[in-house]
């Protein structure tokens, strides 16, 4: 096993740093982002809920007012953050050999940062309307 | 100290009995459910993003959106994708009463988890008839 991880010298093993090299940070990081996400998906559920079936115009302007797109905002950041940790842990838990997992971190990586932004531009395209 | 790490290393390690041979419990299957629940929002992300880009984009775009979502594929995803969010979401609760160190002794932590199976499939299905009597009825 040591073999495999010649990134990992005693020092790294000694101050408890695990394999993505950051220590209980994401853990802790974890947990804030859950509880945040309480309020912000049960807020996501009656946004979309009162969306349903209404007509472009409407949604638009509906998505576009601030309490609205904040909502969304917040949603989408905290989710993105939430998810890339998450993700992290399970390549962590089930990718051990190092190419793979290099690629697959920054897989996840790129994933979140594509979709989040991708999220992030609409709603403030619907709100600026640009 | 280099020393020490490498006959450390070539001495075989302790292992503890895998998953294979424990008989499954709700609790361990909730486990790898909230991590299956996770791994399949993560790539729901995708179909907020699109929903979100339509709206922005436009009507046409739009309307594609609405015809997929309304398609029996896509009211099968999104009941999916709504199940998994809440359960996500309970089960995260759970583990946030866990982590205070509550909730932990074996009828507490079962009736837990009981819970969060029961209460998300009510929430969903409570969700799923709001919403069809918000639209007027499935179309």
């Amino acid at each position: 096993m040591s073999e495999a991880q010649p990134m990992r010298t005693a020092m790294r093993r000694v101050r408890g740093l695990g394999p993505a090299r950051s220590g209980t940070g994401h853990f802790w990081h974890q947990r804030v982002t859950s509880v945040a996400g309480i309020p912000l998906t049960i807020g996501l559920l009656l946004i979309i809920t009162a969306l349903l079936g209404r007509t472009h115009a409407a949604v638009v302007q509906i998505l576009g007012s601030p309490i609205v797109a904040i909502t969304m905002l917040l949603f989408i950041i905290n989710t993105a953050y939430h998810m890339w940790i998450g993700m992290q842990e399970i390549i962590l838990d089930y990718v051990h050999e190092e190419k793979w997992k290099l690629l697959s971190l920054m897989a996840n990586t790129f994933f979140v940062c594509a979709v989040t932004l991708a999220s992030v531009y609409a709603i403030l395209k619907l709100s600026f309307g640009v | 100290m280099a020393e020490l790490e490498t006959t450390g290393a070539a001495r075989p390690r302790p292992i503890s009995p895998h998953l294979q041979i424990y008989k499954p419990m709700l609790t361990m299957v909730m486990s790898i459910v909230h991590r299956i629940t996770g791994a399949a929002l993560y790539f729901g992300m995708l179909l907020l993003a699109w929903w979100l880009l339509a709206a922005a984009t436009g009507p046409n775009a739009y309307a594609n959106v609405e015809w997929f979502m309304g398609s029996f594929i896509g009211q099968l995803v999104l009941f999916g994708y709504t199940w998994a969010l809440i359960h996500h979401m309970l089960g995260g609760i759970r583990h946030l009463i866990w982590d205070t160190l509550h909730g932990l002794e074996p009828a507490e932590r079962e009736l837990l988890t009981l819970a969060t199976l029961i209460g998300s499939i009510t929430l969903t299905l409570i969700l799923w008839v709001v919403g069809y009597l918000v639209m007027g009825g499935p179309r």
